[in-house]
């Protein structure tokens, strides 16, 4: 038995893989799914801090490409979904811990241990770590904010997504790619003052998952170590949970593009 | 828009700027996306030589590679200034 695999990459740093990654993740183990989720950003551990599980790490993944654990030992059982699991990057500074071998043996283990989905959260950049976790994908989310430098890097990292994994090298079919806008602000848009969907769209030639707004319950989601995805009320939540639903299949209508009607004193009085 | 709204300075429309900015480099980049690393060093090179000759900049050289089946075309243009002068030896 194989997992799908799913890489969250971006190319730029800070656009939202990680709050994806952990959202995506939660999302699909909601879905009645086993999920394993891995932080591939070695030297800089953090998606144990979005889930809400840092201080239950005593393992870590490069612990278990070098053998020191076993891969039981390493994953850590959410505490919302008892099918949700997430493996810790390492905090070493070693760059050349991970290894294209040991990768491939784990993301094999957690196929033959019967998770349906491994979600991998890719480190910014184009580096090792960041190969490493697309090599072996069978989908990507590209996370991009609507950002002139972030839309570069978004169309470099559709680029290599096609001819530098294993699926491109063995001609295997294509992988699926999926393009997640976030921080979106539909009032900036509104005004013109941000690219909008259709914009970044037409530049890079693919049609979005999902659109996820700027939305200050992802702050507030990650002080507390809670996915936004769990918070119903925002929407940038409801977003994540509609971009899951898609990315398994479902058709949804997109939510949130336009911004919120004035009422009649910020009409008045502006703001 | 309310009454108040001229106290504040209006932030231009510039996603118009950015749009039109990521459709020219980012064809541009596909244009040589999987070429040979060694391609900006041959365009600078290139340069030097003709600059020996003419005075073009690095915009008028134009180097494309395109794949058939089988074989890989470098193609490269150069757009010589109007009225090119040859330079005194």
């Amino acid at each position: 038995m194989t997992a799908e695999i799913i890489v969250v990459t971006s190319g730029k740093g800070g656009v939202g893989k990680t709050t994806t990654s952990a959202s995506l993740a939660t999302g699909l183990a909601m879905a009645g799914k086993k999920v394993a989720v891995i932080d591939f950003d070695v030297g800089l551990r953090n998606l144990d801090l979005i889930m809400g599980c840092e201080r239950r790490v005593v393992y870590d993944f490069v612990n278990v490409v070098h053998g020191e654990a076993t891969l039981k030992q390493a994953l850590i059982k959410d505490k919302r979904y008892e099918n949700l699991y997430v493996l810790a990057a390492s905090q070493t500074r070693d760059k050349d811990a991970l290894t294209q071998e040991g990768v491939e043996k784990v993301l094999e283990e957690l196929g033959k241990e019967g998770f349906d989905y491994v979600v991998c959260d890719s480190p910014a950049g184009i580096e090792k770590g960041a190969h490493l976790a697309m090599y072996f994908a069978d989908h990507a989310v590209v996370v991009v904010n609507p950002e002139v430098s972030s839309v570069r890097d978004s169309d470099r990292i559709l680029g290599l997504l096609s001819s530098k994994t294993r699926r491109a090298e063995r001609g295997d079919g294509a992988i699926k790619q999926h393009l997640l806008l976030t921080r979106y602000n539909p009032a900036r848009v509104a005004v013109g003052e941000m690219l909008s969907v259709k914009d970044v769209e037409e530049i890079l030639g693919i049609n979005v998952v999902g659109v996820i707004p700027e939305s200050e319950n992802v702050l507030a989601a990650s002080n507390a170590g809670v996915p936004v995805i769990l918070d119903d009320n925002s929407h940038a939540g409801q977003a994540y949970s509609d971009t899951v639903a898609r990315i398994l299949g479902e058709e949804r209508a997109m939510r949130f593009l336009d911004a919120p009607k004035k009422g009649f004193f910020q009409r008045v009085f502006g703001g | 828009m309310g009454i108040l709204d001229f106290l504040k300075r209006k932030p231009e429309p510039t996603a118009a700027v950015a749009k039109e900015r990521l459709r020219i480099i980012v064809a541009q980049e596909r244009s040589t996306r999987g070429a040979p690393d060694y391609l900006p060093l041959l365009r600078n090179e290139l340069l030097e030589v003709i600059k020996k000759y003419v005075h073009v900049d690095l915009e008028a050289i134009n180097i494309n590679v395109e794949r058939d089946s089988g074989h890989e075309i470098l193609e490269l243009s150069v757009a010589l200034p109007e009225h090119a002068e040859a330079k005194p030896g």
